[in-house]
């Protein structure tokens, strides 16, 4: 015994066999890259409803001229709070829902390759939403999502509102950093054999995109912040003027990292209709190669356009020339991206299901943001129009017309994988058509809202020209798209107990998330099946296909086991 | 039949865009007829409107096409292609080529919009003595111009009609806040600035906006031919009284502009003297005390 205690063996010892929690704790604690998508989902989609009752509220206050319904000070609230909630906590938040749910199984990994850290990602995103949210009891922020120096300084806005948006800034940033990283180690290590560069989903190309842009712009941002929050709290001067420091550094890093979140926000929408299309057509996707490599040239071009925030700033013509020809050259790959898809349609045997409608929805809307955009690209042009509702408009059908429109398509799509159950395509249709003619309805006209003279930011207008008519039309079209948006809630509220069982392929879809279960285990694949092609499950439905035939023919009635 | 149903609308819509233009200014085009500048932005919008028209009728046409003909019908095969290279490279050269044309057209139209143009003949002589040397500046070819200091102040305009003191800051200048007089015909350089954020000067129909940013200056220009009111708002997020910060141009011929500077340096003169008399009589007085009753 004495010589046992002396020369202690490592030995393992199991009290008991852990199990996971259930209930809260199992939710709060997970490192499932499941659970954490669905927390995700949800709590960015409860953030697209606050938002959204922001942005009703204001068109609420400009349905008439001269209104006296809110006030400036919560007008600017609203507007600050609705523009940060809409691209820090819902459509990024909701994209990292996206890609954390489907890009393990897309991939055929079991889990994303950090799962704490994922975890973590979740609950700084959290807290960046409380800490925002919680300043609606105090005093919100209320110099716009841009939050535009010097009136962010706390010379002119001295309340905690703007410190409590910098907090936001630096949770969801940190949250997203390690996001962008987890997403982007997990795809390059974790791909099923066979699984080469040249056969990942478009999907997961966009989510390649999407964190490269996160990871390389967000500490851009952070750094801004930071130096604006010395700025208010510890008296340096970064962006004073009058003691030498500068207010357009604070716009060209802003914009710096501004508008690669743009494509942040759009280029997994365009990463989910680049998987619904093909299945719904029946039709391998147009032009596969050119998709992916337009995806990582947007990315690229992404970071030299910014300037085309600042076309009115005191900037020289060399950079204002430089930053058009950028923004014109992102026209070309977007371009490519909408003729492949009319290409993938064409031809097609097209199933007008909910995530096709939603889909297709997505291209016409987001062709018309993409002209005006290009409108906007001609600084002379912009000089008129910057600044205006044409902006409001143009902004607007890129993402709800683009990023909305390809969030919805994903939750029609992917519901039956997340869930096990179908959503009703009777009210799927409803919301989409609502949905579609609300959009057009709210923001077509403000085009010409801003063509007449009318700002943005602006809490009321005089009743000159057409100004409140015009008004009018966007406000009504603004209840049309928000009577679309609850049929969605009401339809998944009433899927998760009523809708029909899904099983494990109901669309016939190509990628490997549909090789599981609905909803898929807890390990993902029990057995991880080799990839040969670009659309793995298409390989393997023919493959049962083709060997359920000769064995009828051979008289066999053992069931054709699938390839492993 | 169908292709002259097709052909009779195509027609109606030329010829309601030939006069879109005209008949819904502000509607469908920016709001121009002020100043050449805003004539030539409107112009160069009208064209990029037309091209983005034929591309967007082209573009959801082929979408809305191939949705209704290739929906999925009873004995519908979708036909198992990957792609096309000829036809994708060639839609990728027709993108560039829209492109190119486009910033084609901008730099065609840029001088005429960007570089202030020399005052017409019936405008205000503008002598050495009103001349205001601006430095950073584009001048019209003959370098005479009217320059007025735009300030953007939460939440009001303040101008400072420059050149009419040696005073290079404007100090001692005549100002006026909220309502710009000018002459007509005449080149107005405006150079703007702001005091405490950032503001942004616009008028629609005398050209685009500038911003007015703390620590810069920013300059634009117009040259109004017609007397009469321009309105506009300031259209940078500038603070809660940011829809409230109004502006007006009113163009009077040059006559009656160098009277109303000459009005205005007799009411600053009348002010000074007022000014100069006050402080006497104050310093006349007992000192302090007196300085505190009176200013309560």
């Amino acid at each position: 015994m004495a010589t046992a205690a002396l020369n202690p063996v490592p030995q393992v010892v199991a009290h008991r066999v852990e199990r996971a929690p259930n209930g809260v704790v199992g939710w709060i604690t997970t490192t499932d890259h499941k659970r954490i998508g669905i927390l995700y989902l949800v709590t960015s989609f409860v953030f697209f409803l606050l938002g959204g009752v922001e942005a009703l509220l204001m068109r609420l206050q400009l349905g008439e001229a001269n209104n006296t319904l809110i006030t400036p000070e919560v007008y600017n609230q609203l507007f600050t709070m609705h523009g940060t909630t809409m691209i820090f906590l819902f459509v990024v938040p909701m994209m990292a829902g996206f890609g954390n749910y489907f890009v393990p199984l897309m991939i055929g990994a079991r889990d994303m390759a950090f799962p704490r850290l994922n975890a973590l990602s979740y609950w700084l995103f959290v807290a960046g939403g409380i800490v925002l949210y919680a300043s609606i009891f105090w005093s919100p922020p209320e110099a716009g999502w841009i939050s535009t120096v010097p009136l962010a300084t706390s010379t002119y806005l001295p309340s905690g509102g703007e410190d409590a948006w910098i907090y936001m800034i630096h949770f969801t940033s940190i949250a997203s950093f390690l996001g962008g990283i987890n997403f982007l180690v997990t795809i390059k290590n974790m791909r099923a054999p066979g699984m080469t560069w040249s056969r990942i989903p478009l999907f997961i190309w966009s989510i390649i995109a999407y964190s490269l842009l996160l990871v390389a712009a967000l500490p851009i941002l952070e750094a801004a912040v930071t130096m604006l929050f010395t700025d208010r709290n510890f008296g340096t001067h970064f962006f004073n003027p009058a003691e030498g420091g500068s207010v357009l550094m604070w716009q060209d890093l802003f914009w710096f990292f501004g508008h690669p979140e743009v494509y942040v926000l759009i280029l997994p929408a365009f990463g989910i209709i680049s998987e619904t299309l093909p299945v719904f057509s029946r039709k391998p996707i147009f032009g596969y190669k050119a998709i992916a490599a337009s995806t990582m040239m947007i990315a690229f071009l992404g970071f030299l356009v910014w300037v085309h925030h600042m076309f009115t700033t005191p900037t020289p013509l060399v950079v204002l020339i430089f930053a058009m020809i950028s923004s014109f050259l992102i026209a070309v790959p977007t371009g490519i991206k909408i003729f492949n898809w009319i290409g993938t349609l064409w031809q097609g045997s097209i199933e007008f299901r909910t995530p096709l409608l939603f889909s297709v929805g997505l291209v016409a809307l987001f062709i018309i943001g993409g002209i005006s955009g290009v409108m906007l690209a001609m600084f002379p042009v912009d000089w008129q129009l910057n600044d205006t509702y044409f902006v409001v408009a143009h902004l607007h059908y890129v993402f709800v017309g683009g990023s909305v429109f390809g969030i919805f398509a994903g939750i029609y799509y992917w519901f039956p994988k997340i869930t096990g159950r179908m959503l009703s395509e009777a009210l799927g249709k409803w919301s989409f058509w609502l949905m579609f003619i609300g959009t057009n309805v709210t923001f077509l006209i403000q085009h010409s809202l801003g063509l007449d003279g009318m700002p943005r930011r602006v809490y009321e207008y005089a009743n000159v020209g057409h100004l409140q008519l015009y008004n009018q039309i966007s406000t009504v079209g603004s209840w049309i798209l928000a009577t679309g948006v609850l049929f969605t809630v009401y339809n998944i509220v009433r899927s998760l107990k009523h809708g029909v069982v899904a099983g494990s392929d109901p669309w016939k879809a190509n990628t490997l998330e549909w090789f599981t279960t609905s909803p898929p285990p807890v390990n993902n694949f029990d057995e991880i099946p080799r990839v040969r092609s670009v659309e793995p499950m298409k390989d393997i439905r023919q493959e049962i296909e083709r060997r359920s035939r000769d064995a009828a023919a051979a008289g066999a009635t053992a069931p054709a086991k699938v390839p492993a | 039949m169908r292709r002259q149903v097709l052909l009779c609308g195509g027609l109606v819509l030329v010829v309601a865009l030939a006069l879109a233009p005209s008949a819904f200014a502000g509607t469908f085009t920016p709001e121009s007829g002020g100043s050449p500048n805003a004539n030539h932005i409107a112009g160069l919008y009208d064209l990029t409107l037309y091209v983005a028209l034929v591309i967007f009728v082209g573009v959801e046409g082929a979408l809305a096409y191939a949705l209704i003909r290739f929906r999925a019908r009873k004995g519908r095969v979708a036909k198992q292609m990957h792609g096309n290279t000829r036809l994708e490279i060639g839609w990728t050269i027709g993108a560039a080529l829209v492109v190119t044309v486009l910033a084609a057209a901008v730099f065609i139209d840029l001088h005429s919009i960007r570089d202030p143009v020399n005052s017409g003949p019936g405008g205000l002589d503008i002598s050495d003595g009103v001349q205001y040397e601006t430095t950073g500046a584009i001048k019209p070819p003959n370098g005479r111009a009217l320059t007025i200091q735009v300030n953007g102040i939460q939440y009001i305009w303040r101008y400072t009609y420059l050149g009419n003191t040696p005073n290079a800051d404007g100090l001692g200048d005549p100002y006026s806040y909220y309502q710009m007089v000018v002459p007509t015909n005449t080149t107005v350089i405006l150079k703007v600035v702001s005091q405490d954020v950032v503001h942004s000067w616009w008028i629609p129909q005398l050209g685009g906006k500038v911003q007015a940013v703390p620590g810069y200056t920013n300059y634009t220009w117009f040259k109004i031919a017609k007397p009469g009111n321009y309105k506009g708002q300031c259209s940078f997020l500038c603070g809660r009284g940011h829809a409230r910060m109004i502006a007006e141009v009113t163009a009077v011929s040059p006559a009656r502009y160098v009277q109303w500077i000459k009005q205005q340096k007799a009411y600053l003169a009348a002010a000074d003297a007022q000014a100069t008399n006050f402080r006497a009589q104050l310093s006349g007085k007992q000192g302090a005390a007196a300085v505190e009753l009176t200013s309560k």
